[in-house]
């Protein structure tokens, strides 16, 4: 896997990339970068994972915390839909991950930015695309700058509508 | 709060971190973050000169949090809190950054961009480390039974060397009798013993067993609780026979006027009656009443089983018992399906007559079979002349199964083995690899080479009847690619055996969902780890053995099955379990008692205490999840060891590079209360 030059895709990143704050189940997705990591499976170096319990544990606190200190995008990641380990944490996520992403677009930060997928963990493969897909997707959008499409009062473009929940 | 030592400890792993990651500049650099005291890097930190190194630092510098960058947490958390402990630092006070796994095997290709990875992991854990609190894992006592699921011979191997220490199992399986595949094998491979003969006094032995309770013809139907406490809801379907009365004397199948194809026990060859038993040697003796193929059942009258029985057993009334069970570790030994051949249509099976499944053929050399033991063609008396055996059906296919059944290859060379031994037949065994790997198989395979069976190399392309030349009239012909001479060829025979694969359980990813174990791509329970731990899951106290792990032959499942019965009884000796203190806890001084965490909990942890007005955690019930914490709108749910602040803190470290010195987080003030 060659080196990228995000500035390609979009010129805002300069001689940076994104960066994405993952929030990774203990029992399924971690496992699953772990078996990614295990079978050397390559991918870009975009993504600062946490390990939660649960996606159930995910608080869509941490996800403002993150984009406001610099993250460009938000990956949370769980078991499939029907394989949580604590039964249905996963669907909670889901809700949870939702409305996160309608409140953050009313804020003019574009839905894509978080996203939810699953894998097993079994699914090295499953996790390293998803990464790979999500780096794709950020590194088009831009450098997020929250500072700026955030923070400040000046008006904003009116924020995209958001899309269905990934599921992966 | 006193001033916070951290000790960061950065291991090469050989070659494995510090061939991608430049780990003294990342040591050099991870000294200079605030509160931290000391920062090495070390070729092996799980080594025990490496575990000494932390040991030290904490006793002599007076270390308060440790952070070790390495591997995953799953691989050594373990080892690095028992060195902390060792040290007198408790246990929960050490963060692992996994810059192996997440870092330098998946980054190879950009070493300066691992290493900056590296960085922000290890900047993420020690932010969080600074917010652990110290904690006590609460030890609760095991539950001496046992759960064995499935009956099959890796099940009946833990039974009774669980029950032979002297402990109770409950063994619960699906059919009406124990045995599993093994015992509708004929011989096994590479000696030719007698199948049936080695198995069936072990699944005597399994019946009558003073610490072995079995439930045949009973199924799971829900699991909860957890290591050592597990409480396991089992249906006992309806035999429709009074088992205190049954004497297992075959008066009533023998009267039964139903006749069934047999498609469990005798693969679809042979035919038994509605109320029966499904092998003469079965364990238990008691027959069962097939409801949806009873006269009585259907039609409303005959009842001849109930007029000839001499003890008045038949049970018309008999419902389904369900039976509650509280055992400490639960063994998952659920076995295999057979690959349906029908998939593979260009094999000719279900559609030409004379194309046996490998467990058709089982059954049909088996002296107890059908035919038998007469190796014959469907018509049920010519014997063929030329038998067709085809490796890897379903098999090493990337259409099917990519994996390899590791046992058809040999029972290949006993199938030609004995329609040599049987018949005059000419023998092709068509392959692509013989695997013949283990003790003594390599010996047998020379031995069927002698014996004159012919090997063609070649995956097969199809099996027809359509004659094209002299001499395949009324023959089948195998249509393959003779690799080892490089041209085609057509062979008629009258009889093709197709050496199924070994397949998951229809119902393996259910039975997964309802223990809550893994399930690989393919299918099958996934291990803790596939090279050390084959045996243990990622759920503790729950095992697997057989091949519902992975396909494997009778020797590696009665390895496996004695292994999990190990590793329940250690369990068992060790009296208690330690449970992991990573628990939901309520501030009930500040809970509003709004409720909303009460019906989130997906394990009814938490009740409403409507004196005081406040919602409060169980925790014996609570696993840990985290939901509730997230979901509390005054914020006053600590998951511990996932606090808030040790997510927020960790989110802050792992972006230390890109905030631009944004301001920090800092908890919000409680509210003044005068």
């Amino acid at each position: 896997m060659p080196k990228q030059d995000y500035s390609e895709l979009n010129p805002l990143w300069g001689d940076r990339g994104p960066v994405i704050v993952g929030f990774l189940c203990n029992w399924c997705s971690y496992r699953a970068a772990d078996l990614a990591g295990t079978s050397r499976f390559g991918y870009p170096a975009t993504l600062r994972d946490i390990r939660i319990m649960c996606t159930g544990r995910f608080d869509p606190t941490f996800a403002i915390k993150a984009l406001r200190d610099g993250a460009d995008g938000i990956l949370i990641m769980g078991c499939h839909p029907g394989q949580c380990h604590y039964q249905e944490g996963n669907y909670k996520a889901m809700r949870r991950v939702a409305l996160l992403r309608r409140t953050l677009a009313q804020l003019g930060v574009h839905p894509d930015r978080i996203q939810l997928a699953w894998a097993s963990a079994a699914e090295g493969t499953t996790f390293t695309q998803t990464v790979m897909r999500m780096t794709e997707t950020i590194a088009k959008l831009g450098p997020l700058q929250w500072r700026d499409t955030v923070s400040d009062l000046a008006p904003r473009t009116p924020a995209p509508e958001a899309e269905e929940v990934s599921h992966g | 709060m006193t001033e916070e030592k951290v000790g960061v400890y950065i291991c090469h792993c050989g070659n494995n971190i510090a061939g991608t990651i430049d780990v003294e500049a990342v040591s050099e650099w991870a000294a200079t973050l605030p509160h931290v005291a000391v920062a090495r890097d070390y070729r092996f930190m799980c080594s025990s000169l490496g575990q000494e190194l932390v040991e030290q630092d904490i006793k002599e510098l007076g270390l308060t949090r440790v952070v070790v960058a390495a591997c995953s947490p799953h691989m050594h958390e373990p080892t690095f809190r028992k060195a902390c402990e060792r040290a007198g630092l408790n246990p929960y006070l050490m963060e692992m950054a996994n810059i192996r796994e997440h870092a330098s095997w998946v980054h190879q290709h950009d070493k300066e961009a691992a290493t900056e990875k590296a960085k922000a992991l290890i900047s993420g854990a020690v932010k969080r480390a600074l917010e652990l609190s110290p904690l006590e894992p609460s030890r609760v006592p095991i539950q001496e039974a046992t759960l064995v699921v499935g009956g099959g011979i890796a099940g009946i191997t833990t039974a009774l060397e669980i029950a032979d220490a002297g402990h109770p199992v409950y063994l619960v399986e699906r059919e009406p009798s124990i045995g599993g595949h093994m015992a509708q094998l004929d011989k096994t491979f590479p000696t030719l013993d007698c199948s049936s003969c080695i198995l069936t006094p072990k699944m005597f032995d399994t019946g009558n067993h003073p610490n072995i309770t079995l439930l045949s013809y009973s199924e799971v139907e829900e699991v909860s609780g957890y290591v050592g406490n597990f409480t396991v809801r089992v249906r006992k379907k309806a035999r429709k026979v009074n088992t205190d009365l049954c004497t297992g004397c075959g008066e009533c199948w023998s009267r039964c006027p139903a006749k069934v194809v047999d498609t469990v026990y005798e693969a679809g060859l042979g035919y038994r009656t509605a109320i029966y038993r499904p092998f003469p040697q079965a364990v238990p003796k008691y027959p069962v009443i097939d409801v949806e193929n009873c006269i009585y059942f259907q039609k409303g009258t005959c009842k001849a089983c109930e007029k000839f029985c001499p003890t008045g057993a038949i049970d018309f009334e008999q419902e389904d018992e369900i039976l509650e069970l509280e055992v400490g570790n639960i063994v998952l030994a659920t076995g295999y399906d057979l690959f349906d051949a029908r998939r593979i249509p260009q094999y000719g099976y279900g559609r030409l007559a004379n194309v046996f499944t490998s467990l058709e053929f089982e059954r049909m050399v088996n002296a107890a079979g059908p035919t038998g033991g007469k190796v014959v063609l469907r018509d049920g008396v010519t014997e063929p002349q030329s038998v067709a055996i085809i490796h890897c059906v379903g098999s090493r296919d990337k259409n099917y199964n990519p994996y390899c059944s590791a046992t058809c290859c040999m029972a290949a060379l006993k199938f030609g083995h004995l329609v040599k031994e049987k018949t005059d037949a000419e023998v092709y065994s068509f392959y692509i690899d013989v695997r013949a790997a283990f003790k003594d198989y390599e010996e047998f395979y020379n031995r069927v080479l002698e014996e004159g069976v012919h090997f063609v190399r070649g995956r097969v392309a199809e099996v027809t009847d359509a004659a094209r030349q002299p001499g395949e009239e009324g023959k089948l012909i195998v249509q393959v690619e003779d690799t080892l001479i490089g041209k085609q060829r057509r062979i008629p025979v009258d009889m093709v055996i197709l050496m199924a694969a070994m397949e998951p359980r229809a119902d393996a990813e259910e039975i997964a969902h309802l223990f809550g174990v893994g399930c690989s791509a393919a299918g099958f329970f996934t291990e803790r780890h596939p090279k050390l731990d084959p045996i243990a899951t990622m759920s503790d106290g729950i095992f697997i053995a057989g091949a519902c792990q992975g396909p494997k032959d009778i020797p590696a499942t009665v390895g496996q099955g004695a292994a999990a019965a190990a590793r329940v009884l250690t369990l068992i000796s060790q009296g208690e379990v330690e449970i992991e203190p990573v628990r939901a806890i309520i501030d009930e001084e500040r809970c509003s008692g709004c409720r909303i965490c009460n019906n989130l909990c997906p394990y009814g942890a938490i009740d409403y205490i409507e004196d005081p007005g406040v919602s409060r955690v169980n925790p014996a019930l609570c696993k840990g999840c985290g939901t509730c914490v997230a979901a509390c709108p005054s914020q006053v749910i600590t998951g511990q060891h996932f606090t808030f602040e040790s997510i927020m803190s960790q989110i802050e470290g792992l972006l230390y590079d890109v905030s631009n010195g944004h301001e920090t987080y800092a908890e919000p003030a409680p509210l003044e209360t005068a």
